[in-house]
């Protein structure tokens, strides 16, 4: 183990890390995988991403892939991996060949956890399953994270994001009555694979730093997913009602907790939206006396109950005022009678044109040796002690051979570059 | 698998000896449950007459009752009820008290409620080093506890407006929703069901927090975490985010799979039984091809199908390139065959045939399962996913461990009556 006083050598700043210390073999890709170290390498964690020389580590489908970084092509250009390995150390290993195996024995034992997310058993099956890195370090942590788990009927079956969503049950519970499901627009599920997987490590390492033992965790994507539907699970296992019923999913609506009006309504403009979600009575009268229409009088509003039984009527009501206005404007002015209320926002608006995330220091310009600065991700926490930083892009492929096997390894100059003209490295 | 015994009362778990001092809220529920179903002890703080959370449907037996909301049920296994008063000097008291003992405090109150009643982090934690200038704890702490980790979830921040907001609107303002519904732009988008405006912010949350405790290890010290949800949903949004920040060009969305600058393929498809698949990317490697023909061949539905020779040209190639398939016709025609086999197939099988025939040739993809479904697959109930938790006798099914852990197995038990731990305050 090495100290707390370790920093890794893209560590930006002089302020003390909080996982100052800890080294990960990462083994990670994606988002679902590489989106968990990224995590921990920002909070200060020294992340040594492993590649495949031979397959110019293409195994990640981001690598090299759209949406490049401006102008630039290439393995180096992709917009998605750079950001979900910026912070990283990046090296090369043909396991193929019995050196670079035994240059990954050398690392598990000079780290302290073993991450990857590739289908299960592909660790296993290069020779580095739970059993080979225990006997390389007995208090390894290991994380190994897919869609299905790493056992189970349906252990050979592949999943990515979407899938993941689908069989957990997300993408149903996602749409309006009488239309197909519209699940979630994005791999939702490889962001949240990706905290789940974070949390992991460290509990695990927790765990290990208080009683030396490691351990192996089989995170699977779709058993995470499948806790995050509140009560929609309880509603069925309890009291026999599925989500799976006439007039369901409404997910713009608000079932639970009960609230009306609750929904998104068009704005002017082309493709302009507005949400809004009125809590309770009391948050009905703001409303009321904020849209000042003739029909926001009517007294058979002034009950939950009484909303909630004319819910179709009522939204056509709203819709009937907030088309033709500003979204900005209608957000505005409920937001001001103390009524929650928001524009829908595009990429553009709530990354360059929200001075609040922009004053949060979300979008983090860094480095990257071969595409020059590039704008990726930063954390949405800040911890008063030891924030978090990010000092460069992702690695080049190889672009820390040199110090992971020579400073962290100790091989010498002329060991690394014959494995590197062998095709080891 | 051995490795993985089910977890038993005696069982060990990470969080063991952690002291957690949650005030109730839906912002923060999810963050203190995580804890506590790794072993923490968390202390949830109500208000006199109970959470909120308790008062929101559905209710067990359909019955409004603050003992029998499974919103409260869910969000608060494993965690200990204690009943204060924050407004009154004896809760200040209990909630000063109790807050020395603690490791951990986990709260999303409105800005400057605490501060107004005395009970922040700034009056009881650690004397920050911003706040003071200096590296060293001050050495007139008095009463505070210079190893309490704060972690306050607000909209957006301790420093920024903290305005009236829901899981819709920050889903709104913060990204996800633009990303989220249907080809026809005249539908509104939609917001993801299930919380996660609020559950994106506790994820956070968690994953941080478990930092700051490592770092207390060897530093001794505490320290305070300020959470955004409106930062967290905005690092929620992949693809929508990553165009931006490399192109400058906005995502649209699009029914049922990813929002791209482009409009795409649908990725859904209708089966016999009226659920939908999700079919992932259609066969592009001759093998996949190859599988797929020799299904149809099993099903005794080779004849009836009208691809079959395109399918079999498909078995030539290496990979298909999809990227470019306009500048290649016969590839675009292959490459289409496959999917429309696909369709085909639905016309004809239901979804959980289409999706295990698929995944077992080797194609990635996945039934759209409804929540209760995927509680009672074969698959999730032979890994021990969906628990039974007892109700003073009467075992509920949960979705169980979000992860499983060989040597410290996540653990549940229900969620603790109104005050039902206010023995506690004697100790």
């Amino acid at each position: 183990m090495i100290g707390p006083e370790h920093r890794s050598p893209v560590w930006p700043t002089a302020e003390p890390a909080a996982l100052a210390g800890i080294r990960i073999c990462d083994f990670t890709g994606q988002l679902a995988g590489a989106g968990a170290t990224k995590i921990l390498a920002a909070l200060g964690a020294e992340v040594i991403r492993i590649e495949d020389p031979v397959r110019q580590g293409k195994w990640d489908i981001l690598r090299g892939t759209q949406p490049f970084v401006g102008e630039h092509r290439g393995i180096e250009a992709g917009g998605s991996f750079n950001n979900h390995n910026a912070g990283k150390l990046g090296v090369t290993l043909n396991l193929r060949d019995h050196r670079a195996k035994e240059l990954l024995r050398d690392l598990v034992a000079v780290s302290d956890a073993v991450t990857e997310n590739f289908a299960a058993g592909v660790l296993e099956r290069l020779g580095f399953g739970y059993e080979a890195l225990r006997r390389i370090k007995p208090d390894i942590v290991y994380v190994s994270n897919c869609g299905f788990g790493a056992d189970g009927p349906y252990g050979s079956f592949r999943s990515w994001g979407p899938i993941v969503q689908a069989v957990s049950g997300l993408t149903f519970q996602s749409g309006l009555p009488d239309l197909p499901p519209a699940g979630w627009g994005y791999s939702f599920m490889d962001h949240t694979g990706a905290y789940y997987m974070a949390t992991a490590i460290l509990m695990a390492l927790f765990h290990r730093r208080r009683t030396g033992q490691g351990q192996w965790v089989d995170l699977a994507c779709i058993e995470a997913a499948g806790t995050l539907h509140g009560a929609a699970s309880l509603d069925f296992t309890v009291n026999g009602r599925p989500a799976r019923r006439s007039g369901m999913p409404n997910s713009n609506r608000s079932q639970s907790p009960a609230m009306a009006p609750h929904g998104i309504w068009a704005c002017n403009g082309d493709d302009e939206w507005v949400a809004i979600a009125v809590r309770h009575d009391d948050d009905w009268h703001r409303f009321a006396g904020a849209v000042g229409e003739p029909w926001t009088g009517d007294e058979r509003w002034a009950r939950l109950a009484a909303r909630l039984a004319h819910e179709d009527e009522l939204e056509r009501l709203v819709g009937s005022w907030t088309a033709g206005r500003p979204k900005h404007e209608v957000a505005e002015s409920l937001v001001a009678a103390g009524v929650p209320a928001a524009p829908v926002l595009r990429p553009s608006e709530r990354i360059d044109g929200d001075p609040r995330t922009q004053d949060w220091g979300l979008w983090v310009t860094v480095p990257h040796s071969a595409v020059g600065d590039t704008r990726v991700e930063g954390l949405p926490v800040r911890l008063s002690e030891t924030d978090w930083a990010i000092g460069r892009g992702a690695a080049c492929l190889g672009e820390d051979n040199q110090y992971v096997f020579g400073e962290v390894l100790g091989r010498s100059a002329d060991e690394i570059a014959e494995l590197e003209a062998d095709g080891v490295i | 698998m051995s490795a993985f015994d089910a977890s038993s009362p005696a069982s060990p778990r990470p969080l063991d000896g952690v002291r957690v001092i949650e005030l109730t809220s839906e912002r923060c529920a999810l963050a203190g449950k995580l804890l506590a179903d790794m072993g923490a002890d968390v202390i949830v703080i109500e208000p006199p007459g109970g959470s909120p959370m308790r008062a929101y449907e559905p209710f067990a037996g359909d019955e409004p009752d603050r003992e029998q909301a499974l919103w409260w049920w869910h969000y608060n296994t494993s965690k200990r009820s204690v009943v204060l008063d924050l407004d009154e000097t004896g809760g200040a008291d209990d909630f000063r008290r109790l807050a020395s003992t603690a490791d951990v405090v986990i709260e999303a109150e409105p800005l400057g409620r605490l501060a107004t009643l005395g009970l922040d982090w700034r009056q009881l934690g650690a004397a920050s080093r911003a706040a003071t200038g200096a590296a060293q704890p001050s050495p007139d702490a008095g009463g505070r506890n210079e190893r309490l980790i704060w972690v306050s979830i607000t909209h957006n921040g301790r420093e920024r407006p903290d305005p009236p907001a829901t899981d819709l609107t920050v889903l709104a303002e913060g990204g996800p929703v633009w990303s989220c519904g249907y080809d026809d732009h005249t539908i509104p988008p939609v917001r993801g069901g299930g919380n996660q405006g609020l559950q994106m912010a506790c994820h956070y949350a968690v994953a941080t927090l478990m930092a700051a405790l490592m770092w207390r290890e060897d530093s001794g010290r505490g320290q305070l975490i300020d959470v955004s949800m409106l930062a967290a949903a905005n690092l929620t949004c992949e693809f929508a985010t990553y165009f931006w920040l490399n192109q400058q060009v906005d995502v649209q969305r699009q029914t049922g799979r990813h929002a791209l600058p482009q409009i795409s393929e649908p990725t859904q498809v209708r089966c016999a039984d009226g659920r939908w698949l999700n079919t992932g990317v259609p066969p592009r490697r001759g093998p996949e091809f190859a599988a797929l023909s020799g299904w149809l061949a099993e099903l005794g539905l080779a004849g009836e199908c009208s691809y079959t020779e395109l399918l079999k040209l498909g078995e030539s190639y290496e990979q298909i390139d999809i990227l470019h398939l306009d500048a290649d016709p016969l590839s675009a025609e292959v490459f289409g065959a496959g999917r429309d086999t696909i369709n085909f197939l639905a016309e004809r099988l239901g979804a959980h045939e289409l999706f295990v025939g698929l995944q077992s040739i080797g194609l990635a993809c996945g039934i759209v399962y409804s929540p209760e479904e995927m509680l009672a697959d074969e698959h999730f109930v032979a890994r021990g996913f969906p628990v039974e938790i007892d109700h003073d006798g009467t075992p509920v099914t949960y979705p169980g461990a979000p992860y499983k852990f060989s040597a410290t197995p996540w653990r549940a038990t229900r969620a603790p009556r109104l005050g039902e731990h206010q023995d506690l305050l004697a100790d």
